[in-house]
């Protein structure tokens, strides 16, 4: 169990984390989820006592992280695949986090089995590629075989059989009664590893809701119509209680909704609050041609970015491509 | 690939969890010192530059007593000369321990040492202890190996000196023991200023440049330098004859040792209280 309460952190003059409260709780994954810049690393680090919150408190099992008698035994963390000394060997790497909390040799054997490093536990770190030592720096979570595991961003790296694995590891973390927080910035890696979801942007608490409850509100239907009759059909949908908006020229159904801005057309209506079985009937009853008749479905991953848009540090530019 | 299961002894076992402890920080340290390859080649140098180079000045000066001016000859030093190369060798020392703390903080290590060992405190003070006590180990060896060596290249040549002399013991163990407090004093830089560059500047700097510019400036500026200077005084502990304007051996490395104290409460303040 990870809480929270009115966390703020300011560096000089700029809040990264901005009157944070939650709680994280066992036996279920928590996507930690936010763009680049949001705050979820400064949230990690003063979870693990390695940043001082400006104000408020965040515990671990009610105490904070700097009191815990054998902090490995207690909470497992990666923070990033660089948090180790290259000239080391990976055997060496684990015994030095080993000893330091007193946990027996043994233990290291175990962890580079699970993550499958035994055979290179020899060598030395700075020849490891990007994914090994992602799974060094998880094999070092799991030393202390903790009851709380804190993972930031951890299938950076991996390649598609790396990235299963760890996801199977989460959920069979979890499902061993673990509190589980693992961060990222892909809302489809989360869609597929969390249950829970903790959303932030721009420091602050944008969204905390299991996984089926952040889909239900803010994934947005819509219906596409091309139609030489739109002012009537758009007159007849907002009778019927729809908004109606003007729509961009004809696209296909897989285009995004958002992405493409290749100007207006008159005959071309996006509506929402109405399913295209209505929005089709509705326009058999009063007579009206459709050309085109599309049901739009965001996926989550534009739920994700509408509700972040507004609190992303670093916009690309779309205009003049 | 499948997932092993991670569990330790199931889910009974955090009863039996016991809190982490001084000694077990110690060991961790160790282990991190003898894993990495700059502390052989650390002290491979200065275990070359104290026996090798000691060699050298004590055959070369022994040579030259001969011809030497009476003023010269009424401050021969045999011990000190003999052990002269643990000076220039202490930079590598210096270096070691320096890298020892710095390294964490250049590739990140730092940030993992310090989730598995929240309490700061006990990091620096198992890395000091650690490495104060390789230190002294070698040191002394070195400071014995190069005592006799020098001195067997000396007799024959020009007086030497036996560990049965007045102050002649003092000051064989005394070049381990300065060696033994830089090394704390290379560890408390290296936590402080966080950066290998910058902190083996700075221990270069106390050590050899800020003395040696001493050395320029006109004599009321310069006997307080060389009586006061921490590394100055300190080294007096390793000398048998000793020039005016210089402190006495013990006291001196009394203010080496207040000095260390020091910059160490600072290192230890500060590696406290800053975001790592």
């Amino acid at each position: 169990m990870i809480e929270a309460q009115n966390l703020v952190k300011r560096y000089g003059s700029t809040v990264a984390v901005n009157d944070l409260s939650f709680s994280i709780r066992p036996g279920m994954v928590t996507g930690f989820l936010g763009p680049n810049g949001a705050g979820k690393t400064t949230t990690m680090r003063m979870i693990l006592g390695l940043d001082a919150p400006t104000q408020g408190s965040v515990t671990v099992d009610g105490r904070n992280y700097r009191d815990l008698p054998a902090p490995m035994r207690e909470v497992g963390a990666l923070l990033d695949a660089k948090g180790l000394h290259g000239g080391r060997r990976a055997y060496d790497h684990l015994l030095c986090l080993a000893q330091s909390n007193g946990i027996p040799r043994s233990r290291v054997d175990e962890v580079l089995r699970v993550v499958g490093l035994e055979d290179v536990a020899k060598r030395r770190a700075k020849g490891f590629s990007l994914g090994m030592g992602q799974r060094l720096g998880i094999a070092s979570a799991l030393l202390g075989d903790p009851a709380v595991l804190i993972f930031d961003e951890p299938v950076n790296g991996l390649d598609p059989d790396g990235i299963h694995w760890v996801r199977t590891l989460m959920r069979t973390l979890a499902a061993e009664g673990r509190t589980v927080l693992v961060s990222s910035h892909l809302m489809s890696e989360m869609a597929l590893t969390a249950d829970h979801l903790l959303v932030i942007g721009k420091g602050q608490l944008i969204a905390d809701a299991s996984v089926d409850e952040f889909v239900r509100s803010s994934s947005q239907q819509s219906v596409h119509v091309r139609t030489p009759q739109a002012a009537e059909l758009a007159a007849r949908c907002r009778e019927a209680g729809a908004n109606v908006r003007a729509g961009r020229t004809s696209r296909v159904a897989t285009t995004p909704v958002a992405d493409t801005d290749a100007g207006t057309d008159p005959d071309v209506i996006e509506i929402t609050g109405m399913d295209s079985d209505a929005v089709g009937t509705l326009a058999a009853a009063h007579g009206i041609v459709l050309f085109e008749l599309t049901p739009i479905r965001a996926s989550l991953e534009e739920a994700f970015m509408e509700l972040t848009r507004d609190s992303v540090e670093y916009h690309a530019t779309e205009a003049n491509r | 690939m499948t997932v092993t299961a991670v569990a330790l002894t199931g889910p009974g076992h955090r009863a039996t969890l016991r809190a982490a402890r001084f000694g077990d920080v110690l060991r961790s340290e160790w282990t991190k010192l003898r894993s990495v390859r700059s502390t052989f080649w650390a002290l491979t140098i200065a275990v070359m530059l104290a026996i090798g180079l000691g060699a050298a000045i004590s055959a070369a000066a022994a040579h030259g007593y001969a011809k030497s001016s009476v003023s010269d000859k009424l401050t021969w030093d045999p011990t000190g000369i003999s052990t002269s190369g643990l000076a220039i060798g202490s930079l590598a020392i210096a270096v070691l321990g320096v890298l020892y703390i710095s390294s964490e903080y250049s590739s990140g290590m730092i940030r993992t040492s310090l989730i598995a060992v929240p309490k700061r405190g006990r990091v620096l003070a198992a890395k000091s202890l650690v490495y104060a006590v390789v230190t002294f180990v070698v040191g002394e060896i070195l400071s014995f190996v190069a005592f006799f060596l020098g001195q067997a290249l000396i007799s024959g040549h020009a007086p030497h000196a036996a560990l049965g002399d007045p102050g002649v013991t003092r000051a064989v163990v005394g070049a381990g023991l300065y060696l033994t407090v830089l090394a704390v004093l290379s560890v408390a830089a290296g936590t402080l200023l966080r950066h290998s560059a910058a902190a083996i500047t700075c221990m270069v700097a106390v050590m050899f440049v800020l003395p040696g510019i001493a050395q320029a400036l006109p004599d009321s500026w310069r006997h307080p330098v060389t009586e006061f200077w921490p590394t100055q005084a300190g080294s007096q502990l390793t000398n048998v004859y000793h020039s005016a304007h210089t402190i006495q051996p013990w006291p001196g490395f009394g203010v080496m040792c207040l000095f260390v104290a020091i910059v160490y409460a600072i290192a230890w303040k500060l590696l406290d209280r800053r975001d790592a």
